[in-house]
């Protein structure tokens, strides 16, 4: 459902939704600490808050097994006094919960020694932010401009696919953007789609140590501004697909008409959902007829 | 184009000529007088190849029908035909028009004789009106009395009528014409007037659009004014108490199709109980009680005449319509809510017929007849259109037709029973309570994806490639932690920042400056990366007044390329004439792209080079085509040189075969020499291009991968060389 504009602020409120990647096997190999990630980051939440008073921040924690709000500065009695000397009742708040979670996350792993990093759950956060977000739509006479911020660490998980992509395609009908940060070591092909289909900015900074400096200067910029910056931006997202059976790239191929997987040579089969396919027409040289299939129902 | 049309006419030698009456037969490639006196000479049988052109008289009321079908100019004279009336006549113009078209289309197509004469072509009145209308649909912004001298000049000369174009260009007034307007005037104004093509070269690829165009428009039905009948004010002369009434036929076919009642009482009455005038007498003076609104005088007269109450009562077909109507909209919408709206209850929505208000005593209802009910009457007349295809003199036939026309829509209507089904089951559909519904069971079978990873897979190369990440990269870092371990370092993090808080400077300022100059240089990088993202033209980002002229040569290359291709084969020499022209005018083009290359910025000027690329390889392959067709008329005929375009020893064989062809064509020479220089230039290219991929996204269809120091190379070389260098180069290549 597209906001309806004539409910937005007329100044440029921001409504920042943050995913935080908790998962404890990136950040146990990680080259940035946790916990300088965390005071980079919290530091970049304060300055949200900052920038402007009616801005809004909502943390979401993502998890191995599981997603949970660990942040709401709209929930948050705004009480000075809970200072503990060391830092805001902000990032105490925030520090509590994230704690909570992560003892809940733990209680739900199952003790099996994976081979590599595990992914986070970043269609469940993706989810839930956009919950999020539409429910803000929904309520009060006037509601920020969303965007959700993606601070991703882990690796891509392919089980995930269905669920991200439709994710980012709810996203865009939303017309939220989604921007991304990878501080993992690999490029991240989700949020790279998610940033480019959104519109939103991805980015992978080389020097973790400034991921502060980062923050602030790309990815605090509201969505009014951006209008009249140069935000870094990617040469380009590389839409050819490959076929799902030998992974090369390809120009023309074969489309199961009930999953829409994709191979390079006529199968009787469909090996992603089971679809048997009828006879194909005898080798036409045109195109349109190789695109023919007629699944079992 | 229907078989043939027979018409009786006069046939005159001259306008002023009385004319031997007889039958004037046409069929799809000639026509056939007959005289009805047998006797008589004026009898003859002509083809239509002959026949240059026609000419009409203007419709008028008192002038004759005429239609001069014009022969050879050298032969002189004509058929000059006079039709008993302007129908009949328009239908043999159009008749003639259709087969001069055709005749002169088909004569285009091959013979040279016919092309030579291309030039004093007299166009049909037909043909003429399309080109205008073209260029008068083209244009946009063109002021009209512009557009008039601009008209012109296009127009003129097609009738032979240059003197007057040119006098008006003399004056000057076409001078001041500014050919600021279309694609398709530009091109007009390019090739036309400089006489690299004809006019009727340029039209003749644009016949088949025009014709579509046509043809659809004739067929569009004209369907009923939008003035409704009760606009028709009784005239009175004053004096008397003659109140008088005019009726047209078109009229009367309205008042027939807005008032079924009075359509029914003139079937019923007139031939039998009344003779027309008396119905429309009664229908008038009906008519004038309404408009005087004396509803108690209207009651009375009704009482006394049961005809005039036909037309003064409300009109039961019309009601029964209503209520047929009323059944077939949607149940579930909801009238009521219109009744909030204030004006319901006020008559006629507040609005009164002649600005006069009405008080009416409910017992005349019936007599009245409000402003909205006619309105929405006629409304839904318009709407339906004008349903019967015949002649509206006599209001006989008038009626019938009517009559037919609703009977088969009434009948239509019947025999479709599955609408009322349909909205049956639409009513319970709606109606029903869904807590006391089963659930419905719509047929499908559930979507079982075994592995979506698949999906990913099948995507994550590509993205990480562009990115530059390589799959062999980003091998899987090993977690050698157990979850426990790794779960509690994880706390162990949070509790660190909890006791130690925010680091203090949360970032170091020589850290903070790399950030910064890495995210700038990030930045000022993307520039160079223009032209792979797809959704991103370049011709974005040239100045407009550039992207404008860069387009603007490539419609024109794509014209010029478009002719050069309708004169193949090339068998004669009137096409080798029209092929050189065509030749001439792309090699101009050359200079002017380079000029638009030295006037952008710097910045640009990569860029354009790039985009004027795929444009040098379309002429390039104009060029190479051109000189693939010769083999083929040559004596040695060799016509299995499918791959000549890449291979340069077939070429040189290809050549020598050709050689004494061209020997007297200098043209293809030329072209020879071009396709040389095409040839060098591109082994010079390839020799130094580096292996970088890059899209045009300006020209679609020609995405070829080609570096952009090839094009610039390209450019460099093709302005470097002359035609006398090239011609050693090729010839040496040859020996």
């Amino acid at each position: 459902m597209a906001p309806v504009p004539s409910k937005l602020y007329s100044d440029d409120v921001s409504l920042l939704v943050v995913l935080l990647d908790t998962n404890p096997f990136f950040w146990s190999t990680a080259s940035l600490p946790f916990s300088k990630f965390l005071s980079h980051v919290l530091a970049f939440l304060n300055s949200i808050l900052l920038i402007n008073q009616l801005n809004q921040v909502v943390v979401i924690a993502t998890g191995c097994n599981s997603c949970n709000f660990i942040f709401d500065s709209s929930s948050v009695p705004a009480n000075p006094n809970l200072e503990n000397g060391r830092m805001p009742a902000l990032c105490s708040n925030l520090l509590q919960k994230l704690e909570e979670f992560v003892t809940g996350d733990e209680k739900l792993s199952k003790e099996v020694l994976a081979a590599g990093i595990g992914s986070s759950l970043l269609s469940g956060s993706l989810s839930m932010a956009l919950c999020y977000i539409q429910r803000v739509f929904r309520t009060g006479p006037l509601h920020p401009q969303p965007r959700i911020l993606c601070l991703q660490g882990s690796p891509d998980g392919p089980e995930q696919y269905v669920a991200v992509m439709n994710a980012i395609f709810s996203a865009q009908r939303s017309m939220v953007p989604i921007d991304s940060c990878v501080i993992g070591a690999q490029h991240s092909a989700f949020l790279q789609q998610a940033s480019y289909i959104t519109g939103g900015v991805y980015l992978k900074p080389q020097q973790l140590d400034g991921l502060f400096q980062y923050l602030s200067t790309v990815f605090a910029t509201d969505l009014h501004s951006r209008r009249f910056l140069q935000l870094p931006k990617p040469a380009g997202v590389d839409f050819r697909a490959s076929c799902f059976c030998h992974k090369n790239t390809i120009d023309m191929g074969y489309i199961c008409s009930v999953c829409l997987s994709i191979f390079c040579k006529h199968h009787k089969k469909c090996s992603t959902c089971g679809s048997v396919f009828g006879q194909a027409q005898s080798d036409g040289n045109s195109a349109t007829d190789r695109k023919r299939k007629t699944p079992e129902t | 184009m229907s078989g043939e049309v027979l018409k009786r006419a006069r046939y005159k030698t001259s306008v002023k000529d009385s004319g031997v009456a007889g039958v004037l037969k046409m069929t799809e490639d000639k026509f056939v007088f007959m005289p009805n006196d047998p006797t008589s000479s004026a009898r003859f049988d002509v083809e239509f190849r002959f026949i240059k052109g026609h000419k009409f008289s203007k419709g008028g009321s008192n002038k004759p029908a005429l239609l001069n079908l014009t022969q050879d100019s050298e032969k002189g004279g004509g058929y000059i035909f006079e039709f008993e009336n302007y129908p009949d006549r328009e239908v043999c113009r159009e008749f003639v028009g259709k087969a001069l078209a055709k005749f002169s289309e088909a004569s285009k197509a091959g013979s040279e004789q016919s092309a030579v004469k291309l030039f004093d072509e007299q166009l049909s009145t037909i043909e003429m009106e399309r080109r205008i209308k073209l260029l008068r649909e083209d244009r946009h912004s063109v002021p009209e009395e512009k557009f008039g001298v601009l008209l012109l000049k296009g127009i003129l000369p097609l009738f032979g009528e240059t003197i007057i174009a040119m006098k008006l260009i003399d004056s000057g007034i076409a001078s001041k014409v500014k050919w600021d307007c279309s694609e398709l005037q530009k091109l007009h104004k390019q090739f036309v007037l400089s006489g690299v093509l004809t006019e009727a070269e340029f039209w003749a690829t644009r016949k088949k659009l025009l014709d579509g165009n046509t043809s659809r428009t004739s067929k569009q039905r004209v369907g009923f004014k939008s003035a409704m009948i009760s606009d028709l004010k009784p005239l009175t002369d004053g004096r008397t108490n003659r109140v008088t009434f005019n009726l047209t036929p078109e009229i009367i076919h309205q008042i027939f199709a807005e008032k079924p009642a009075v359509h029914q009482a003139f079937l019923n009455f007139v031939p039998n109980k009344m003779t027309e005038k008396d119905f429309w007498n009664k229908y008038c003076r009906a008519e004038y009680l309404h408009c005087t609104r004396n509803t108690v005088a209207a009651a009375a007269e009704a009482a006394e005449d049961e005809e005039l109450a036909v037309f003064l009562k409300h009109d039961d077909i019309l009601a029964s319509e209503a209520r047929r109507k009323i059944r077939r909209v949607d149940p579930t919408l909801d009238m009521e809510a219109d009744q909030g709206d204030d004006y319901m209850h006020l008559p006629d929505h507040g609005i009164f017929r002649d600005g006069s208000k009405e008080i009416i005593d409910p017992q005349y209802e019936q007599y009245r007849r409000t402003l909205s009910q006619d309105l929405n009457r006629h409304a839904a007349v318009v709407l339906e259109g004008r349903p019967i295809d015949v002649e509206l003199e006599d209001t006989r036939t008038v009626a019938e037709a009517l009559a037919k026309s609703k009977r088969v829509e009434a009948a239509n209507e019947k025999s479709d029973g599955s609408v009322t089904r349909e909205r049956l089951e639409r009513i319970s559909r709606m109606t029903e309570i869904e807590d006391l519904q089963a659930p419905r069971d719509l047929p499908f079978a559930a979507l079982c994806i075994k592995d979506p990873r698949d999906y990913f897979d099948s995507q994550q190369a590509n993205a990480l490639k562009t990115l530059g990440d390589t799959l062999a990269g980003s091998k899987q870092i090993k977690c050698s932690l157990s979850s426990q371990e790794a779960y509690g370092s994880l706390r162990g993090f949070i509790s660190e920042i909890k006791s130690v808080g925010l680091s203090d400077p949360i970032v170091k300022p020589d850290i903070a400056l790399k950030v910064l100059n890495g995210l700038t240089q990030n930045i000022s990088s993307t520039k160079f990366h223009l032209g792979k993202n797809p959704q991103e033209s370049v011709l974005d980002r040239l100045p407009i007044i550039t992207k404008e002229e860069l387009l603007h040569h490539w419609t024109s290359i794509q014209e010029l390329l478009r002719h050069f291709w309708s004169s193949y084969p090339i068998t004669t020499t009137y096409l080798y004439t029209k092929a050189s022209r065509l030749k001439d005018a792309m090699s101009q083009i050359y200079p002017k792209l380079q000029e638009i290359k030295e006037s952008v910025q710097s910045d640009f000027r990569h860029q354009v080079s790039l985009l004027v690329q795929p444009m040098l390889q379309r002429r390039r392959e104009t060029l190479k085509r051109r000189r693939r067709s010769e083999p083929q008329e040559g004596p040695g005929g060799e016509r299995t040189m499918g791959s000549i375009g890449t291979d340069l020893a077939v070429m040189e064989r290809i050549l020598e075969l050709v050689k004494p062809i061209l020997e007297h064509s200098k043209t293809e020479q030329e072209a020879d020499q071009d396709h040389h220089q095409n040839q060098a230039r591109a082994q010079h290219a390839h020799l130094t291009s580096t292996a970088h991929p890059v899209r045009f996204p300006l020209v679609p269809g020609s995405r070829e991968n080609c570096s952009p120091l090839c094009g610039l190379v390209k450019m460099g070389v093709l302005l470097a060389f002359s035609l006398s260098d090239l011609r050693e180069v090729g010839w040496r290549r040859r020996v």
